[in-house]
């Protein structure tokens, strides 16, 4: 059985769910608009101080705003038992991570086409460097976040406060690639150095922690 | 006529010293035993007997804490999930997704990709696959019935079932046994974990009296043919 398949298939069932839901969107738009907004106000910030800290608020709020869809990736597994029914069928162990995973990079990625333009309204935001490469460390950026956040989500999935443990988890471990994120995108906006190594480290985290949660995923899955 | 498979064939579920403990308490304790093909196995008990703690440990859920299942001939249930139907206390359905979806995207991951499969699945057990109705605003009857579709759709040889009627009305529960009286004559082997032992009596095989984590004893009946459960006056 093709893990393409059934990762297409789940996908599209979370899609659909969500589309019908709309649990995990509405969440973190209401809560990253909460963060531009309060943050507007309490730093009031001028066009050149914004390129300063624009990069670290930009991903600390998609951070926090990713980990509130992250807690909710399982929640319909949990839901009548339904993860049982995957774990007795003959389908792939991965194919359910990457599934998931690619449905919160596409929540999230929404969510940050929605949130950017109010971003450079607010905090009267213009990058000095390009901007595709803007959308590069985005892209890799919001992959690093979810990857670990799905996978470190079903970790937690068994324990008792797991709203708790998942930034718990989550947070030490993203701080090389939050560290990348930030130091890329400050970098972009204020056009005062070369990204590039920030987004080679980005794509080296991506690649090593993907890698480590498919090998690890199935054991998750089946731990008691 | 019972199970159309003859009972020198090799056993379909061999158990071998199977313990299973959560923290200090020991669920199952020891059961070594072996189950024919072609039979309707009803396992009863108290509660806490290990009933369900025996499904899971066959249906690859939980690891035993000692001793091997061997499932129609392989090691690994993993190697054989494509051959096995289960069916679990809770729904094991989406609430957000309807009926027909649900069985869509589960014969996705048997890679049955004919939808008339699932239409026929949905029928065989009483509900309408063009109902456009969410699983979450269906009865209790519905999502047992559902269920059931969602375990046997993929035509499994080992059906699993755990409290199949649990809240389920009698009418409802008659004719799922029925249903289950028909695998076994194509010659599956099922087993039925139930508190509602009455409702198999006409069609099991045999009943597996479990009792402290062990099993305590097996008694083989004869089943009434089918035609005698589904005329039965009590429907």
């Amino acid at each position: 059985m093709s893990t393409a398949t059934v990762t297409k298939s789940t996908l599209l069932k979370d899609l659909r769910m969500e589309w019908r839901s709309k649990d995990a969107i509405n969440s973190m738009l209401f809560f990253s608009l909460l963060v531009v907004v309060i943050f507007s106000f309490a730093f009031n910030p001028t066009a050149e101080e914004s390129r300063l800290i624009a990069g670290g608020l930009i991903w600390v709020a998609f951070l926090f705003a990713a980990v509130v869809a992250l807690n909710q990736t399982w929640a319909r597994e949990l839901h009548n038992q339904v993860l049982d029914a995957y774990r007795v069928s003959p389908a792939p162990a991965n194919a359910l991570l990457l599934a998931k995973a690619l449905g919160n990079f596409l929540f999230v990625v929404v969510l940050e086409v929605l949130m950017a333009p109010l971003f450079v309204v607010f905090y009267q935001l213009r990058s000095v460097g390009p901007v595709w490469q803007l959308i590069v460390i985005a892209l890799l950026g919001t992959w690093a976040l979810v990857v670990n956040g799905t996978f470190f989500a079903a970790l937690s999935i068994r324990t008792r406060s797991r709203e708790i443990m998942l930034p718990l988890i989550l947070f030490p471990i993203s701080i090389p690639a939050l560290l990348a994120m930030v130091d890329a995108t400050t970098s972009i906006l204020t056009g005062d150095s070369s990204p590039d190594f920030w987004m080679k480290m980005l794509l080296v985290y991506d690649v090593v922690f993907t890698a480590v949660c498919l090998l690890l995923f199935e054991s998750v899955l089946n731990a008691e | 006529m019972t199970g159309s498979t003859d009972s020198s064939s090799p056993p379909v579920v061999v158990l071998e010293n199977l313990v299973k403990f959560f923290g200090r308490f020991a669920a199952l304790r020891g059961i070594s035993d072996s189950f024919a093909p072609g039979k309707l196995y009803v396992i009863v008990g108290d509660n806490g007997a290990g009933k369900s703690t025996l499904l899971r440990v066959i249906a690859g859920l939980i690891e035993p804490s000692q001793g091997s299942v061997t499932l129609l001939d392989a090691k690994s249930t993993r190697e054989v999930a494509h051959r096995i139907g289960y069916m679990g206390h809770a729904p094991l359905l989406y609430d957000e997704l309807d009926g027909l979806e649900n069985l869509r995207y589960f014969a996705g991951l048997y890679d049955v990709h004919d939808h008339t499969i699932c239409h026929d699945a949905m029928r065989r057990v009483g509900l309408d696959p063009d109902l456009e109705r969410r699983v979450g605003q269906y009865s209790q009857g519905m999502r047992q019935r559902l269920s059931l579709a969602r375990a046997l759709f993929h035509d499994p040889e080992l059906i699993l079932l755990d409290e199949p009627f649990s809240n389920v009305d009698v009418h409802s529960a008659h004719d799922m046994a029925a249903i289950l009286g028909t695998e076994r004559d194509q010659g599956k082997t099922i087993f039925v974990v139930t508190h509602q032992s009455a409702l198999m009596e006409q069609v099991a095989d045999e009943f597996v009296h479990m009792a402290d984590g062990k099993i305590e004893s097996r008694e083989a009946v004869r089943p009434l043919p089918l035609s005698a459960t589904t005329a039965g006056g009590d429907r």
